[in-house]
């Protein structure tokens, strides 16, 4: 008997979900779907009355990532095509934006301007997403297509796999209350409210009781480090602290997404470089999805997962960091990140080789042996869980063999070591001073690689083919 | 040129006369309401002895204001006290709360709906300029034709000249509130009336208390205007003492209205500033 319930609920909630996203291109096998589940639920609908079961929760969570769109790619947000138009009769640009005219082509013919230029692309939950441009590039009208405080002209936004643009006014409301967080270039905190009660706004609007949302404005307060402010107005706080309320109160809700418009821009640089770091903390506690609109590339490569860069209201180019960086798509990007000073960007993990190993057990014969079967001077050695214990060179090696020693005896132990996180930056350093390769460990002392000179210069050089290039020189 | 003459003024008495033909219930209630209001405010103000009055006066400019603004209101009653005008100039005051209430009444969610609908505005903005710049003489007349002699019309016609500054700084306070502070509302999901209540109308409150104040002062100007028509108070001395060339009284009558003024506009712009510090 009580399994029959938890049934039911999935299916009413399934059904819910259905009728949402029937517009989608898989809407036919959804359609499908609803119909099965109709006929269960005539069947099942007679016992109704069957007492409620905990276990549902697994099951509607199991449901939905079977049957809803989401389970698919785990994309959160996925926009295709969206377009803003700005001027009388937008849509009457979209013929030409289709045969490829550019934006000042529009313009002068048309009057009309191109906001945003048939963007697509998918934002995975949990990730940090980056939108960059110059400014008028159109990232802040993109951004505000996504919760629609900007209509688009055409386009569709999908938030798991629902689309936006097909909510009604109280749908819209809904969305924006529970599942998006917003944070301004200019804060845009209301004045004549105390820091307590801009942060409780998004929950005052919902309804939420006032014992309850004071409760979870307070929490939201304590985790950008402002407790003890709560009953200051805004204008007593300096322009980092008022951001930071600007970030509480886009959280408060505890929000699938956050929306960051230009969020850290009007900060001066230390305060600025402060909030990256503890939105990069928050993000790595809360695992929220965020879309972060900069006009600023070093913050797009210091907190951004994914990259989008945009220009005249189209994106050039989405990839990782490292990808905008190594593989710009067109002289545009290129330009862009010419001038990025690569060293404070990349990481050792982006610039290490594969070493060559031996393990502590073996004699000094087979090192020499293995050495020049690889046609290395060096080798690393390390013990049966890849933990390194030094480095032991041919020359070693050989008075080793001569000497009758162990290879544990005859291996160096001083050799320079960072983990995999370091910037190529505070490198250098340790590659000056050293004869050997820097190894790069991980916490629990594993080898992961080492990191030598020619691999640095050919990535700063902004040189792609890394690795290959790497190679050559590791001998 | 021989074109004839637009029968402009055949056309609105033609108008006047059948509004009253088929309006006059409606204008009857009006009367009834306003004229309440004004008589009962009138009475309520006349029923307290003079003194109590002037010492709750002050101690309200007490508590909104500086205490040289209660020392102003105890000087300044006393001395309209002592002028003899006392309750002709509570009559009067009785007659500017009524037409400033009613103008805020009416004005503060005009002004909201013309800072909302931008067609709504276009339409009510001329309409604003002409009931400000057509004289008020011209629209006495037909006050009285509608409502009869008497304090009414006097209200009326005081409403129409008085309620444009509310309409107009209520319109300009809320499309003043910066649009991303309004982006901001909306992107946590507010209603529009949430909007308006939580956000538009604190922010706008200065603006919109300036209006009220306007409103009141102009109201305050139409006394002696409203004494034509019947309206009594201490406008009707004033216009007694110009018919007669009586230049002593009027300038009693006059000092009134004054020191009435200055109390009534440092009171809302002492609201006005209490409203901006928050």
């Amino acid at each position: 008997m009580p399994p029959i319930m938890p049934t039911l609920i999935i299916v009413i909630k399934g059904l819910s979900i259905c009728k949402e996203t029937v517009w989608d291109e898989k809407g036919s096998y959804i359609e499908h779907t609803v119909r099965k589940v109709r006929k269960v639920i005539t069947v099942r609908s007679i016992r109704r009355l069957t007492p409620f079961d905990h276990s549902k929760d697994n099951q509607l969570n199991l449901w939905e990532s079977k049957y809803s769109t989401r389970g698919h790619n785990m994309a959160i947000i996925e926009a295709k095509r969206l377009t803003k138009i700005f001027g009388a009769d937008p849509k009457k640009a979209i013929p030409l934006l289709d045969k490829g005219w550019s934006k000042e082509k529009i313009f002068a013919d048309t009057k009309l301007t191109v906001g945003v230029n048939q963007a697509s692309f998918s934002i995975e939950e949990g990730q940090i997403f980056v939108i960059m441009g110059l400014s008028g590039s159109g990232k802040s009208t993109l951004v505000r297509l996504l919760n629609r405080l900007i209509e688009p002209t055409i386009g569709q936004v999908l938030f798991n796999g629902t689309d936006v643009l097909k909510m009604n006014p109280e749908q819209l409301r809904n969305f924006r209350r529970k599942n998006v967080g917003m944070v301004f270039q200019k804060f845009a905190l209301f004045p004549h409210r105390t820091v307590i009660q801009n942060i409780e706004y998004g929950l005052e609007v919902q309804g939420i009781d006032k014992k309850k949302r004071k409760e979870m404005a307070m929490n939201s307060l304590e985790l950008v480090g402002l407790k003890g402010w709560e009953n200051s107005y805004p204008d007593q706080l300096s322009g980092g602290m008022q951001q930071r309320v600007g970030l509480a109160r886009g959280l408060a809700n505890d929000p699938d997404v956050l929306l960051m418009d230009e969020a850290f821009s009007a900060l001066d640089p230390l305060i600025r470089k402060d909030m990256q770091d503890e939105l990069l903390e928050l993000q790595s506690k809360m695992k929220k999805t965020i879309v972060f609109i900069t006009h600023d590339l070093n913050e797009a490569l210091r907190i951004g997962d994914q990259i989008a860069l945009m220009k005249d209201g189209s994106i050039v180019q989405i990839g990782s960091p490292e990808e905008i960086l190594m593989q710009p798509a067109n002289k545009y990007v290129e330009r862009f990140v010419e001038d990025v000073d690569l060293s404070k960007v990349l990481t050792a993990s982006h610039v290490m080789i594969k070493p060559e190993t031996i393990t502590i057990e073996k004699g000094p014969r087979v090192a020499l042996q293995f050495m020049r079967d690889r046609g290395v001077s060096s080798l690393y050695v390390v013990d049966k869980g890849m933990r390194l214990l030094g480095v032991i060179t041919a020359e070693d090696a050989a008075n080793a063999i001569k000497n009758g020693s162990r290879l544990e005896e005859a291996m160096e132990r001083e050799a320079p070591f960072a983990t995999p996180d370091t910037m190529l930056n505070d490198l250098f350093e340790l590659m000056s001073l050293s004869k050997f390769p820097v190894s790069i460990i991980d916490d629990n002392g594993r080898l992961k690689g080492i990191v030598i000179k020619g691999a640095v210069l050919a990535a700063l050089s902004g040189n792609s083919g890394l690795e290959a290039g790497a190679r050559h020189e590791s001998a | 040129m021989n074109l004839p003459k637009i029968p402009l003024a055949d056309w609105i008495e033609s108008l006047e006369a059948w509004l009253e033909a088929h309006f006059d219930p409606f204008f009857k209630f009006i009367r009834m309401i306003v004229g309440e209001t004004v008589n009962g405010l009138d009475t309520a103000l006349n029923w307290f002895p003079a003194l109590v009055l002037i010492l709750l006066f002050t101690i309200i400019a007490w508590s909104i204001g500086k205490w040289r603004m209660a020392l102003f209101t105890l000087i300044g009653l006393l001395i309209i006290e002592n002028l003899g005008l006392w309750s002709q100039t509570m009559q009067t005051l009785a007659l500017v709360l009524t037409s400033a209430f009613i103008s805020v009444l009416i004005g503060v969610p005009v002004g909201i709906l013309c800072a909302r609908y931008g067609s709504f505005q276009k339409i009510v903005t001329p309409l604003l300029d002409f009931m400000q710049t057509m004289p008020a003489f011209v629209y006495l007349l037909p006050a009285v034709t509608f409502f009869s002699l008497g304090v009414v019309p006097g209200v009326i016609s005081s409403i129409i000249f008085a309620i444009p500054p509310t309409i107009r700084l209520t319109n300009l306070g809320i499309r003043q509130v910066p649009e991303e502070l309004v982006e901001a509302a909306d992107a946590f999901g507010s209603t529009p009336l949430q909007k308006l209540i939580k956000l538009q109308l604190p922010i706008a409150m200065p603006t919109i208390m300036a209006g009220i104040n306007q409103t009141i002062m102009l109201s305050l100007s139409m006394v002696v205007i409203a004494s034509m028509i019947g309206a009594q108070g201490v406008g009707a001395y004033v216009y007694r003492a110009v018919t007669q060339g009586n230049t002593g009284v009027g300038f009693e009558a006059g000092l009134a209205i004054v020191i009435l003024a200055i109390i009534l506009d440092r009171l809302t712009q002492q609201v006005i500033r209490k409203s901006k510090s928050v």
